[in-house]
């Protein structure tokens, strides 16, 4: 997994609720794409006015909506999302997470997250951060100013802090396994097979206890 | 003496390792795969030179990309005919058993999991579906994974995950004529939030649950992911035993009943958060927008957006009555439809399939609506025919289908057409769930029974239907 230390950018304001991980990669559409191209046709339901149908997507043309926050030239680029809450919930789609990488963001701040999608997150080097609803609304009022060098947010997941552009510093709270997970970049399989003797004393000593469990039909 | 909640004793039971802060090294103890997330995560594996830690453990069924027409194959699907031989082909080379297309034991993951006695009481159980959470019907551990923690799943048998807070939910009170658990899963949606369980595990109690069969408390917990929760636990009792009691072997059930004499919250466990809900005032409901929480009771209006309780829930609602093509503060009933869809590992069993029976007995499907019905599994599928559910079904001018996940997320194909009106069974009227542009409106098969019948939503209770 890649690491995650020090992000700098700007942040791009998305404070709809509830955005679910249908919108983010429709299914129909999902089954059609590479996943190298899922950050292309991220949003979908949002992000275009017109797009071809199922089936012809490499055919016709994808006509943007102006007025999406993602679609401004101040946010295409931008490293860090600021989002409503419950943020990726719904369905349990690894690819939500695999479109927002693809579209360039490292980190996303909600004040909650649908559970399988913020897992997911530091499954990919993504950090989810959760704020009070406030605090995000705070950041996002920032970053709507016209952004200039010197107006970027820093997350600093060593330090466990983000500096807004006004030079305000905001403490965010991480797990220190995934916190150390996501600065070392390490493999998360590998890191569990350490543990192989255990997992099998486990396993050992259940097959004594629960012996219904192993002798599944 | 520290006092436990269920939900306490069911992941403390599962701990290989504290690994600090929220995170646990969990056992588990079933994983279940289907044509989504296990060919990748099986290609995966293999690439890296890793086996299968417990293939006896591991369950599949290609129940995602299965077309539902009659006389269907690998084939029938663009997507099947890839995904559905190569889980085949995996499972096989891994030891895995996979309840393949067209046998006997093939269904939806979470309708054949209760049914075949894979799932019992105590398990920890996960699946790369979010409604995993369907099993903690039983007193299990279930949640939904992704496919990364898939491919770790498989090759260690744990997961490390993150440990929620608790919420009690307690339901007061029975039924009322034409609702069924469907209606107190969308109602408290529509209470409480699709937020409200973010970060939390539910324990749902009460006298209300004492009454509901096993089928209708799978579909109470079936939709608790709808409510952001990480999983949805009731504590086995009777109707849990009875039914565990024909799907597993003589020697074991006596041992699995002792285990489940634990399995429940301690008198004075201490619950993060508590909520009430009293099923005896319920109404049948049906979804007006694009959310589950926008659910109202069918003979009611659509909302207003000037009295949401903040702009940005006006915002929101207004958008969902646009996509819905709704007028706000409008009656809901009476709104033309185009489709009706009985289905879902939500409400595919048999007693859903009854329900919508009683209804359908009593006249014809509308002719401008299709309707189809999808049972939830080949069991449920020959359970139907059996007591003729499915002359029913025909004789109205239903369809009557194949088992699969079907219109619930139409990856098969099964979309619903854009602009397009759907009373659905299922679990998500999301933007393009069914389909880019589709809409569609959550309800109980009785409910999704009555609106085939007059063309337009309707009330079930206007059919004479009881619980």
């Amino acid at each position: 997994m890649r690491a995650l230390n020090i992000v700098t950018g700007v942040a791009a304001p998305m404070m709809l609720a509830n955005v679910d991980t249908d919108v983010i990669t429709p299914m129909q559409r999902l089954v059609n794409l590479h996943n190298a191209d899922l950050g292309k046709w991220a949003f979908e339901p949002l992000r275009f006015v017109s797009t071809p149908p199922l089936g012809q997507e490499d055919e016709g043309e994808r006509v943007e909506n102006p007025e999406f926050v993602l679609n401004q030239p101040t946010w295409r680029n931008a490293p860090i999302l600021l989002a409503g809450p419950n943020f990726g919930c719904g369905s349990s789609r690894e690819t939500a997470v695999w479109a927002l990488d693809q579209m360039g963001f490292r980190v996303v701040i909600a004040a909650s997250f649908g559970d399988i999608f913020e897992a997911n997150c530091f499954q990919n080097g993504v950090l989810p951060i959760r704020l009070p609803n406030e605090q995000v609304e705070q950041f996002a009022a920032l970053a709507r100013q016209v952004p200039t060098e010197g107006q970027q947010f820093q997350v600093d997941l060593e330090q466990c802090m983000i500096t807004a552009p006004d030079g305000d510093k905001q403490k965010f709270e991480v797990d220190s396994w995934q916190r150390e997970a996501l600065l070392s970049g390490r493999d998360a399989i590998e890191q569990t097979l350490t543990r192989a003797g255990a997992i099998k004393s486990w396993q050992a000593k259940d097959m004594e206890q629960r012996p219904w469990v192993w002798k599944a039909i | 003496m520290s006092t436990k909640t269920l939900f306490d004793k069911l992941w403390d039971s599962h701990v290989i390792e504290h690994l600090g802060g929220a995170q646990y090294l969990l056992h588990v103890d079933r994983h279940l795969l289907h044509d989504g997330s296990g060919p990748g995560a099986l290609r995966d594996l293999g690439r890296r030179g890793l086996p299968v830690h417990n293939p006896e453990l591991t369950f599949a069924t290609p129940d995602h990309f299965a077309s539902s027409a009659p006389g269907r194959d690998d084939n029938s699907t663009r997507h099947g005919a890839r995904l559905i031989p190569k889980l085949r082909e995996l499972c096989a080379r891994n030891d895995i058993t996979n309840f393949d297309l067209n046998d006997e034991g093939f269904g939806i993951v979470h309708v054949i999991g209760p049914e075949s006695g894979l799932t019992l009481p105590g398990l920890m159980i996960v699946c790369g579906d979010s409604h995993t959470c369907t099993h903690g019907a039983f007193g299990a551990l279930a949640f939904g994974i992704g496919s990364s923690e898939v491919m770790h799943v498989l090759a260690t048998q744990t997961l490390v995950a993150n440990r929620p807070q608790t919420m009690r939910i307690k339901l007061n009170g029975s039924l009322p004529k034409g609702c069924y658990s469907k209606d107190i899963a969308l109602a408290l949606i529509a209470k409480l939030g699709t937020g409200a369980g973010s970060g939390f595990a539910i324990e749902y109690a009460g006298d209300t649950i004492s009454e509901l069969s096993m089928e209708s408390r799978l579909t109470l917990c079936n939709l608790t992911v709808e409510l952001g929760a990480k999983t949805g636990v009731i504590a086995p009792d009777k109707t849990t035993l009875d039914w565990c009691a024909s799907r597993l072997p003589g020697e074991h059930l006596a041992a699995l009943s002792n285990a489940c004499d634990e399995l429940v919250s301690d008198a004075d466990a201490v619950f993060d958060i508590e909520h009430e809900f009293d099923v005896f005032k319920l109404a049948p409901q049906i979804t007006w927008g694009t959310s589950p929480e926008h659910s109202i009771d069918v003979a009611r209006s659509t909302p207003d957006p000037a009295d949401a309780p903040d702009a940005q829930t006006t915002k929101a609602w207004q958008e969902a009555l646009e996509y819905q093509g709704l007028k706000q503060s409008s009656p809901i009933m009476g709104t033309p439809i185009d489709h009706v869809f009985i289905g879902s590992c939500t409400n595919s069993r048999l007693s859903d399939l009854r329900a919508a029976a009683a209804i359908a007995r009593q006249g014809k499907v509308d002719k401008d609506v299709e309707a189809w019905v999808v049972p939830g599994s080949m069991a449920v599928l020959r359970a139907a025919e059996a007591e003729g559910l499915d002359e029913i079904f025909k004789a109205a001018g239903f369809q009557w289908r194949l088992p699969g996940c079907s219109r619930c997320v139409a990856m098969n194909g099964e979309i619903v057409a854009p602009g397009k009106r759907c009373i659905s069974t299922s679990n998500r009227n999301f933007v393009g769930r069914q389909g880019p542009g589709a809409r569609t409106h959550l309800a109980s098969p009785a409910t999704a029974a009555a609106c085939a019948l007059s063309g337009a939503i309707a009330d079930p209770r206007e059919y004479g239907v009881s619980e």
